[in-house]
């Protein structure tokens, strides 16, 4: 569908990349962990490692749920647009296929303090 | 001598068709098309616009008449307030919380109105509608200031009221708002009567204004109760005019009814995502509660809305297409939004708190279902934070809906436990959006939304580049007027001054 109009209707998007100087959006959750009511917003340069933008943005703002310290990091079900995914810490944001305000979503079966686990 | 002849006296019918319809005149020099260019670009077709009712029958020198004695008791109640020390007579200080969010979010609402009507009645080609929406364009802009005077007495003793204008277009709660009304009025002159006449005056208002008005009643605000029932008469002909314009673009041309259909779907799903906040006003700000959101829904959402969608059938109009994932989601919303303000209270010109003990067994009473389940083991977090001398606070910047602009914090309709994950791509650019109603809306105009203004997003690009102080500074929310309501000048000095007063 197009919007109707009265005449050319075409605007640039507001959001664009090239609005960030050389950086873009990510946007990162937790499924099934919503004490952070919504996933989180990452921001950084595409030849950044993955793994720095996971360290230095993404796990402070998890912190404060009880299940962040029983995190098997290594058994987390990594999701891309809804598809299965393996992320490469060492590689970059580009490497990785991240592209502007992609989302990535995690799961860490088991873990359900304060959300009760999925289907209950 | 001359018998002098008494003037006879115009009954109404006459007097209308003089004052209204008798005004129209017939274009000689310039044709139809250039004096109305914007009737037929949304594909209503309109055979004659004679057959537009108003069943008020209402004229501008009775209008005026009417409105300046409304105008008069008003005014005179709020005096009263202001020199009774009225602001001292709310519940407690955690009502104000209520109408701030009103007075940021809602009425610079009623501005967008008073704008949105004053160039449709411009843009419409028949007297009827014309003088209609004139009268409605000069009761909208009456409704933004009588809601700002009667809150402004409040600004003088209390945080948060002072830059609502600025704050309309800046803050990301109140960007909701915005985007609603400059959705609308950015459209042509027929969807903007379904999303504003219709859409939310007529199926919406309710929800809207009974809850809020009946909360200030019940808090002991004198002020906005006698605001509520200023706007009262004038709300009443609001929706007859809603009603009035959508039947007569269904009566007018069969093929218009894809097209209102496809607007009742949008401005009825975009409508009730902005009323997720009164949902968390009324269920968590209040301290005396006059319902609760599902209570509200059901009498004003599923009674009234039924029986205007049973009519409607006979023009062949289906209720709106999202209206099960609405049902689904009353049980959540209001938990999910305060849940969300609350750990963002560092961002919001208001004060919130987490529900007392005596809240908690409301909440569990009224959402027997949901409440306990789901949402209390997250409260409960909270308070314990609190008694650790510690604040449960979210310093992520959320994703924002691209349609919406709230955070996607609403869940999937049949899984409370998940957050719902939408995107789409349009031209190479990714969007994310918190419902399958705000993906479908997108979809619908992608050209529209993709320039959206998303506050959080736009924080990181230039001038501020993701500077935290800079971007609140900028939305005048200072310390003052936002976090924790216990550890608020607001509270403090509610209760000082109250005791003073009790004890004088």
């Amino acid at each position: 569908m197009a919007v109707v109009a009265n005449g050319e209707y075409k605007f640039p998007s507001r959001d664009r990349v090239e609005n960030y100087y050389g950086h873009q959006l990510l946007f990162a959750c937790w499924d099934h962990h919503m004490l952070m009511a919504a996933p989180f917003m990452l921001f950084g340069a595409p030849d950044q490692k993955l793994g720095d933008i996971i360290e230095q943005q993404l796990k402070p703002l998890m912190q404060p749920d009880p299940d962040f310290d029983k995190i098997d990091w290594d058994a987390i079900e990594w999701t891309k647009s809804g598809e299965p995914w393996t992320p490469d810490f060492n590689k970059t944001i580009k490497q990785n296929g991240l592209v502007h305000k992609e989302q990535f979503c995690f799961k860490t079966p088991g873990l359900s303090t304060l959300v009760p686990p999925q289907g209950e | 001598m001359d018998i002098k002849k008494t003037p006879k006296k115009l009954n109404v019918k006459e007097k209308y068709r003089l004052m209204t319809r008798d005004l129209a005149w017939e274009p000689s020099y310039r044709d139809e098309k250039e004096i109305y260019p914007y009737v037929d670009y949304e594909g209503i077709k309109v055979h004659d616009w004679s057959k537009w009712e108003d069943p008020f029958r209402l004229t501008m020198d009775a209008y005026w008449k009417y409105q300046a004695e409304k105008e008069r008791k008003y005014y005179a109640i709020i005096d009263a307030h202001a020199q009774n020390n009225g602001h001292l007579n709310v519940t407690d200080a955690r009502y104000l919380t209520a109408i701030k969010l009103f007075l940021q979010s809602i009425s610079p609402g009623e501005y967008a109105s008073h704008r949105g009507f004053a160039r449709v009645g411009r843009e419409f080609a028949g007297v009827g509608p014309q003088v209609a929406c004139q009268m409605q364009s000069i009761d909208e802009i009456r409704h933004a200031q009588t809601q700002v005077h009667a809150m402004s007495n409040y600004n003088k003793f209390y945080n948060g009221f002072k830059d609502f204008a600025n704050q309309r277009d800046r803050i990301w709660y109140t960007s909701v708002a915005r985007s609603f009304f400059d959705d609308a009025m950015s459209a042509g002159p027929f969807e903007f009567l379904i999303a504003i006449g219709f859409s939310f005056e007529y199926v919406l208002t309710n929800l809207l204004f009974v809850p809020f008005m009946s909360g200030a009643a019940y808090n002991g605000d004198m002020a906005t109760c006698t605001f509520g029932f200023s706007a009262q008469s004038d709300e009443a002909r609001h929706m007859t005019l809603g009603l009035e314009c959508i039947k007569f673009m269904l009566e007018q041309d069969p093929d218009n009814i894809p097209i209102v259909q496809k607007w009742i779907d949008k401005w009825f799903w975009r409508g009730c995502r902005l009323l997720t906040l009164v949902a968390a006003m009324m269920d968590y700000m209040l301290p005396k509660r006059v319902m609760s959101w599902r209570e509200a829904w059901n009498i004003y959402g599923v009674e009234n809305g039924n029986a205007l969608f049973r009519d409607l059938a006979r023009y062949g109009i289906k209720p709106p297409m999202h209206w099960d994932d609405v049902e689904k989601s009353i049980d959540h919303t209001s938990h999910q939004i305060m849940l969300g303000l609350y750990q963002w209270k560092f961002g919001t010109a208001f004060h919130s708190w987490t529900p007392t003990a005596s809240d908690i067994e409301w909440l569990k009473e009224k959402y027997p279902t949901t409440f306990e389940k789901y949402y209390l083991p997250r409260w409960e977090y909270a308070i314990a934070q609190k008694e650790n001398g510690g604040e449960y606070n979210n310093f992520g910047l959320p994703k924002l809906c691209q349609t919406c602009q709230l955070p996607c914090l609403f869940t999937e309709p049949d899984d409370p436990t998940q957050l719902a994950h939408r995107e789409t791509e349009y031209e190479g650019e990714k969007y994310h959006f918190c419902s399958d109603g705000c993906q479908h809306v997108f979809e619908q105009e992608p050209e529209k939304y993709v320039q959206a203004w998303l506050p959080m997003p736009s924080m990181m690009q230039e001038p501020l580049k993701g500077d935290l102080a800079a971007w609140m500074e900028w939305a005048s929310l200072e310390p003052t007027a936002s976090g924790e309501y216990a550890n608020s000048e607001d509270k403090a000095n509610f209760e000082k001054w109250r005791k003073q007063v009790s004890t004088d």
